[in-house]
């Protein structure tokens, strides 16, 4: 077995890639719940790469044959229902787990020095999965596929000059139709979900060239030599990190001790999913809207048109701008001041447990606005909604521009030099 | 031997580095470019093939249309991209009406965005005898009736003549203008179009502003 094992070694890498990612990857020893849901979001991440190969062995992407085939799949194949339910909840986990890692970022200061590409990677991963998402929703040609798509792609037709032969170009037709969704299914499975397996091998890569950062923000990874052999962890931590710093004992190998952590949350994630999968696949409208129940037609506009949840906070920002162009700005804006988080922040301490009552204010009133603009954007117009989405839009930027002007004088707590002391 | 084969090298190499130097760069940049040319060339197909086929572009094409047969106070339709598209010629009575109820629409002004900037105007239209719309209610995509000669006065009293949306009691005027107080949020689009001459109009295209 080891002979074997050595005659692979010396063609391949295998065990060197294993221990120094995994086995003897240094992670710190402080990591909280929090620091999960990269690992599910992986979990995740697969599921719909599965799944997604499964449906489309029976999906037909024309505008002629989608729906039926979606009708088709959860009627008539064996098990079809639950594969494909799997993938629809599946889409709306994804972005629970990744809403929740961006915020843990957040509040540990995890985009700060020197994690900031790790970060953008990270928002790039986000983007491609709204892209992702979006396209997703259109391929079952529902009437809220159609009118969706209507909406988003119009977006572009705010754009001077270009924008409405813009359109033209991405739907391939003076209208969304069959050429649209036959583009969009190319994008959906294969395109997309390159970039994105690309994008998290490259997130995964700068992680673990910068470290883990941890719930209080303290680097495990010390100079070369300052610290004395008491205070190095007794795990055995690949060379690649040793030779360069010195590993305080604040670490545990990554396999087993984070793993067996991430599979206990993996556990309630896998009750939480199943139960969403089983008891209310499309959670009252909300991961599967109802209007989609019915075949897209050009000629009906739904009531009311709304992007999936996951949307909706940004729809909120776009549909409280008065002007279409500006609407289209700031929406883009909103998702452009998250990517510019790193430099927005000038402060040097990470973890919200050492940094100023007013960012801890900031972040918890950001996050309760975000999901007030969800709210906003997915549920019906009315006059109150027009005023309280334009001070939740102010208050979304306002959340970078106090970040901005409080980190550079902030009044920080010390923070510990070591996490075990 | 191998001293004097080291002494050509050297000199060589010493004597040619300058002009060596400029000439790599030269290829260098030469290749570059011409290399950048080729993957632009070789993007064009992909980007193109997103371009509206040419069935759709049939599917799509300016429908023309001889509006020298349509008799005042006539609605004729014709298809332009699979909707139904009304071509009205309304009389002057018709188009008086329009300034006598403008206190009962939603946008009497046409300031939504439902209709090319020439058709800004109280008639919605280039010309103010022919009213040219996209036949299909802003609500949920029914085909309006067109009720005329007194017949809308049973829908909107004082307003002898309009469109009325059977599906859910949407009210528009001869020009398209949605009244107040009914489901559909947005007055009739008018889709763009050109007069070639008195009697030929070309439905999808407005004509270039010189």
């Amino acid at each position: 077995m080891n002979a074997f094992l050595g005659w692979i070694e010396e063609r391949i890498p295998l065990m060197r890639v294993a221990n120094m990612h995994a086995l003897q990857y240094p992670a710190p020893k402080n990591m909280n719940f929090w620091y999960v849901f990269g690992f599910l979001a992986t979990i995740v991440l697969v599921n719909q790469i599965v799944t997604g190969i499964w449906l489309t062995m029976n999906f037909v992407p024309s505008s002629e044959g989608a729906f039926a085939s979606v009708e088709y799949i959860m009627r008539e194949i064996d098990y079809g229902w639950i594969i494909r339910y799997m993938h629809s909840t599946g889409a709306s986990a994804f972005f629970i787990v990744v809403y929740l890692h961006m915020f843990r970022g957040m509040i540990y200061g995890s985009y700060q020095k020197p994690r900031e590409l790790l970060w953008v990677f990270g928002m790039f991963i986000y983007l491609a999965l709204m892209a992702e998402a979006f396209m997703g929703y259109v391929l079952p040609w529902g009437q809220m596929s159609y009118w969706g798509a209507q909406v988003i792609v119009s977006l572009f037709g705010a754009i001077p000059v270009v924008g409405p032969d813009l359109v033209i170009w991405l739907q391939g037709d003076y209208v969304i139709s069959g050429a649209t969704l036959n583009r969009f299914f190319a994008l959906h499975v294969i395109a997309l979900p390159l970039v994105i397996v690309i994008l998290v091998f490259l997130h995964i890569i700068a992680l673990h060239e910068v470290g883990s950062n941890n719930p209080d923000g303290i680097a495990i990874k010390h100079k070369k030599g300052s610290l004395p052999e008491s205070e190095k962890t007794k795990y055995e931590i690949h060379e690649y990190y040793t030779s360069k710093y010195d590993i305080a004992d604040d670490v545990l190998p990554f396999f087993p001790h984070i793993v067996l952590k991430d599979l206990v949350a993996f556990c309630v994630f896998l009750a939480l999913f199943t139960y969403v999968l089983f008891f209310a696949p499309e959670m009252g409208g909300k991961f599967l809207e109802h209007p989609n129940f019915e075949i897209a037609n050009p000629l009906k506009t739904p009531e009311h048109i709304f992007p999936v949840w996951y949307f909706t906070p940004f729809y909120a920002i776009l549909k409280a701008v008065p002007d279409k162009l500006f609407g289209v700005l700031a929406m883009f804006g909103a998702i452009a001041a998250l990517f510019a988080l790193p430099w927005v922040d000038r402060g040097r301490v990470k973890s919200w447990r050492y940094r100023c009552g007013l960012h801890k204010v900031n972040l918890i009133v950001f996050a309760i606005v975000f999901v007030f603009l969800g709210y906003l954007g997915g549920t019906p117009q009315e006059n109150w909604k027009i005023i309280a989405s334009q001070i939740a839009t102010v208050m979304y930027f306002g959340f970078f521009i106090a970040l901005f002007l409080y980190s550079k004088n902030e009044n920080t707590k010390p923070v510990p030099e070591r996490i075990s002391k | 031997m191998s001293n004097v084969s080291v002494d050509a090298t050297e000199s060589a190499h010493n004597e040619n580095q300058p002009e060596n130097n400029t000439r790599r760069r030269f290829l260098t940049v030469a290749t570059s470019v011409v290399g950048g040319v080729g993957v632009v060339g070789a993007a064009v197909p992909f980007i193109a093939s997103w371009n509206p086929s040419a069935k759709a572009k049939a599917a799509g094409a300016d429908v023309e249309v001889d509006i020298s047969g349509i008799e005042p106070g006539q609605l004729v339709r014709v298809m332009w991209r699979s909707k139904p598209v009304w071509i009205v010629r309304r009389t002057p009575e018709i188009l008086e009406e329009l300034g006598t109820h403008e206190d009962k629409l939603k946008d009497p002004n046409s300031e939504a965005e439902q209709q090319p900037t020439f058709a800004q105007n109280r008639f919605r239209s280039m010309k103010e005898e022919y009213l040219i719309l996209v036949g299909i209610c802003t609500h949920l995509g029914c085909s309006p009736q067109h009720l005329k000669d007194g017949a809308f006065e049973e829908v909107v009293e004082g307003v002898p003549d309009g469109f009325f949306c059977p599906c859910h009691g949407s009210k528009f005027d001869m020009a398209g203008r949605v009244f107040q107080n009914v489901p559909a949020p947005l007055n009739l689009v008018v889709p763009p179009y050109q007069f070639v001459d008195d009697n030929t109009v070309i439905i999808g295209s407005e004509a270039e502003v010189a």
